[in-house]
This record gives C-alpha cells, sequence and structure tokens, in this order.
C-alpha cells in the first residue's frame, strides 16, 4: 500500500472527526448562541459525513437502477450487490437531515425569545442579568 | 468516488468551518455556513448518495440558511467571538 | 472556558483519529457495512419486491416505514413547539421599539416580477420531484422542502403578508397534520384491507394491481403525505422565525 492509497483510505475518516471536533469547540467555547447552533449543525453534518462514506463502494453505481438493468431484473437476472452503492445509510441521513433543519428552528426560536427576553444573544450578559435579577 | 475531487472538497470544508466560526459578522458567518451546506452537497453526489445531496441542496443551502438569516435579522449581526 | 474546552476537544479528537485506524478502508467494498445481508438484500431484491427502481425511496417508505412515519412527526412537532415558544403577549416596550424600527417595505419591482414568474415553476417542479421519486432522486422530503421553499421566495420578495394570504398559519399546520393523516391512514388501510401496518401489499384487494404494484402506489401515497407535512412545516417555520411569532412585518 503506497502513501496516496493509505491517505485516500483514511481521508475522509480524519476529516470527519477534524470537523466534528471543530463543532464541538464552538459549541463549547463560543459565547454567541447563533455560533452555538452553526457549530452545533457542523457536528451533525460531520456524523452524516461518517455515514455516508461508510457505505461508499470502489466502482459502484448510483443506488437507482437503469431501466435495461431493471428490464433484465424482470427477467430473472440477478442484481449484484457490488456494483451498487450501499443504500441503507443514505435513507437514515436523508431524514436525519431534514430533522436536523427542523431541530435547528427550534433552537433559533429559543435564541430570539431569548433576546426579546434580555436583549442580547451573548451568554456572559445573559448569565450577568440572570444573577442581578433583571430581564 | 473520485478521490482528487474528494480531496478539494474536504480541504474547502475545514476552510468553510473554520471561516465561518471565526467571522465576527453574524451574516457572514450564515452566509459561509450557507457555502459550507453546498460544498457537503457536492461531497454526497460524488459519493454516489444522489438524494441526501438533492436533500442537501434543497434544505442546508435553502432552507436552512434562510431560518438563519431571519433569526440574525430579528436579533443582532454583531458576535463578540 | 476556552482551554478547557480545547483540551477536552484535543483529547477527544486524539482518541478518535487513534480508533480511525481500525475503520475499514474508505470505498471497499468488502467492509462489514457493505457486505451485511440487509443492505445486499435490499439491493438485490427492492426492485422485484416493489417494482421501484430507486432503492433509497423504495427503502424509505417501505421497508423503513415506521422510521420514516415518526420522522414525520417529529418535524411536525417541531413545527408546533416552534409556535409554542415565539407566540404569546409582546412586551409593551419592545413593541414600541418594533412599531418605531419597521415601516412598510416598498416591493422592488424587477424582484417582483422575476418571483412571479418563477414561483409557479418551482412549485411544478416541486410536484414532479414527489411524483418522480420512483426514477430520479427525490421524493416527498426533498420536494416538500422546493415547495415551502418557493412559498418563502414569495415572501420574500413582496412581503409576508402575501404569502399568508395564499396559505395561512393556520391552513400550515391543518395542511401539515393532514400530511401525517395520510401517511397512518395509508397504514391504517392496510390494516383494515387484511394485512400488517404499513404493508402496502395488503392494498392489492383495493386496486386492479397485483401485490408489487400496490407496493409501488403505497409508496407514491406516503410521499404525497410526506411532501405535504414537510411543506407546510418549512413555510410555517419561516413565517414564525421571520416575523418574532407576530405574523407581519419581517423580512
Amino acid at each position: 500500500m503506497t502513501v496516496t492509497e493509505f491517505i485516500v483510505s483514511r481521508l475522509n475518516y480524519w476529516i470527519y472527526i477534524i470537523l466534528m471536533m471543530i463543532g464541538l469547540f464552538a459549541m463549547i467555547s463560543k459565547k454567541n448562541l447563533i455560533k452555538k447552533l452553526i457549530g452545533m449543525s457542523i457536528f451533525q453534518t460531520a456524523i452524516i459525513l461518517f455515514y455516508v462514506s461508510l457505505g461508499v463502494k470502489e466502482g459502484s453505481n448510483i443506488p437507482i437502477l437503469e431501466h435495461s438493468v431493471s428490464h433484465a431484473a424482470e427477467h430473472g437476472e440477478i442484481i449484484r450487490a457490488e456494483d451498487y452503492a450501499n443504500p441503507l445509510p443514505h435513507v437514515l441521513m436523508l431524514t436525519a437531515i431534514v430533522v436536523g433543519v427542523a431541530t435547528l428552528g427550534v433552537g433559533l426560536a429559543i435564541v430570539q425569545k431569548i433576546h426579546k427576553e434580555f436583549g442580547t444573544i451573548e451568554e456572559p450578559e445573559i448569565l450577568a442579568k440572570i444573577e442581578s435579577g433583571d430581564g | 468516488m473520485i478521490w482528487q475531487f474528494d480531496l478539494i472538497i474536504l480541504g474547502l470544508l475545514i476552510v468553510a468551518a473554520v471561516l465561518s466560526l471565526r467571522s465576527t459578522d453574524l451574516l457572514s458567518a450564515t452566509m459561509i455556513f450557507g457555502v459550507y451546506s453546498f460544498l457537503m452537497c457536492l461531497l454526497w453526489a460524488e459519493m454516489a448518495a444522489v438524494d441526501v445531496a438533492f436533500t442537501e441542496a434543497a434544505v442546508g443551502a435553502g432552507a436552512s440558511t434562510m431560518f438563519l438569516v431571519s433569526t440574525v435579522y430579528n436579533t443582532t449581526r454583531k458576535s463578540s467571538d | 472556558m476556552k482551554t478547557l474546552g480545547a483540551i477536552a476537544v484535543i483529547i477527544t479528537g486524539a482518541l478518535l483519529l487513534y480508533a480511525s485506524e481500525d475503520f475499514p478502508s474508505w470505498g471497499d467494498p468488502h467492509s462489514p457495512a457493505n457486505q451485511y445481508r440487509v443492505s445486499s438484500h435490499y439491493v438485490q431484491n427492492s426492485f422485484g419486491e416493489t417494482s421501484v427502481p430507486n432503492m433509497v425511496t423504495a427503502i424509505l417508505a417501505d421497508y423503513r416505514g415506521y422510521d420514516t412515519l415518526f420522522e414525520t412527526v417529529v418535524i411536525f412537532t417541531a413545527g408546533i413547539a416552534i409556535i409554542a415558544i415565539l407566540r404569546g403577549p409582546i412586551d409593551k416596550r419592545v413593541r414600541l421599539r418594533l412599531a418605531s424600527e419597521r415601516k412598510m417595505r416598498e416591493t422592488n419591482l424587477i424582484l417582483a416580477q422575476t418571483s412571479r414568474i418563477l414561483v409557479p415553476v418551482i412549485q411544478l417542479f416541486a410536484l414532479y420531484v414527489i411524483a418522480h421519486g420512483h426514477h430520479s432522486p427525490g421524493g416527498g422530503f426533498q420536494g416538500g422542502v422546493i415547495f415551502g421553499a418557493s412559498l418563502i421566495l414569495l415572501a420574500l420578495s413582496f412581503q409576508l403578508q402575501t404569502a399568508l394570504d395564499r396559505v395561512s398559519e393556520k391552513k400550515a399546520v391543518t395542511l401539515a397534520a393532514i400530511g401525517i393523516l395520510i401517511y397512518a391512514g395509508i397504514g391504517f388501510v392496510c390494516l383494515l384491507a387484511g394485512g400488517n401496518f404499513l404493508d402496502y401489499s395488503a392494498l392489492q384487494v383495493l386496486m386492479p394491481v397485483g401485490a408489487i404494484e400496490a407496493r409501488s402506489h403505497g409508496i407514491l401515497g406516503v410521499e404525497i403525505g410526506v411532501a405535504f407535512t414537510v411543506a407546510a412545516i418549512m413555510f410555517a417555520i419561516y413565517a414564525n422565525l421571520s416575523s418574532h411569532g407576530r405574523m407581519k412585518g419581517g423580512l
């Protein structure tokens, strides 16, 4: 195995880990609430990247049968699993993306409510206002 | 799968993620996050996940950017970090 | 907080990078995830069992029908939660500030005319994506989001009120509930026809088709239900977020 092959076989996992850690760091250390939500979305897409990377097969086609193939399959020809990318991770992640945007919407609604109550979306200022009993 | 294409997009993804989190203007952070979503969409099309790519193009680059922009409009544009 | 966070992130990242040595190579067709019999079964038999060439659609709506049903319920619940969070009495101080800040916005002529032409095309494309999900990438989720985005475009280029005149918030939430009702209703019709819940092959007693085509038609039915919910909730979320839940003014 050459160096290039080794890097290509691991690159997706390394980048998934780096992106996930960027998202985690943003969620922990950023003080702005919208920045925290962007960090959460990056974390989420990193996990989706991991799942989709697992389903890739070298030299495979997209998981949709061509008309000629489906016609042949009707006459008893066997469809080989190696010819098509693994469709199961795609299904799981497709619903995860749409649910993710719905939960991002809930988070943004809470941010707007906090801004309405406290007049700021910076975490230290909100904490100071709660401690002084204002707001 | 085309690994050269994969390499370029993954590099740009890291750049987009870091720039989006470093920007002190929340509107530009949101816009760079839209770019990040679109790069993810390209990456999934390259990895043969066409349905996921289609969903990400509609949801990530369209709807979720719009939600973030409307929240930035209703709250504040400045960020301390 | 920053240094503490950095330490935690670096330790976690290092452990994960160390563990990534044991992952299968990227693109290896013989990795455990690709060789396990569940996904091989889907690839080899989903066309023969459902007559849907797009495997992702077949798995999404048929084999994993329960999963998709409750994902749709999650989206519906998120929409309801946003309305519940943002609605409520507005502080007098805030209302005065908002009233002074915002005047009626003038509609840009070029923007308005362009979107007047674009919106019907986008909606037609959304319906095509929903209906053609069996043969090409697409389906209820994607088509629903595109349909919701066309309403968002209408609200952006004119005013929020323009879009709300077409689909009021009450109508949007009702449509979202109808979507889930269509999905669960098809499941119950399957029960009444003598099959299991969401087993569309039981629908063959109601249609002049065989069991395999009945599954294909059942998939189309639930995709329409998903599209209703997703389109309505996307627009309801945008309308609430852009106007602070007051349904006027807005972006």
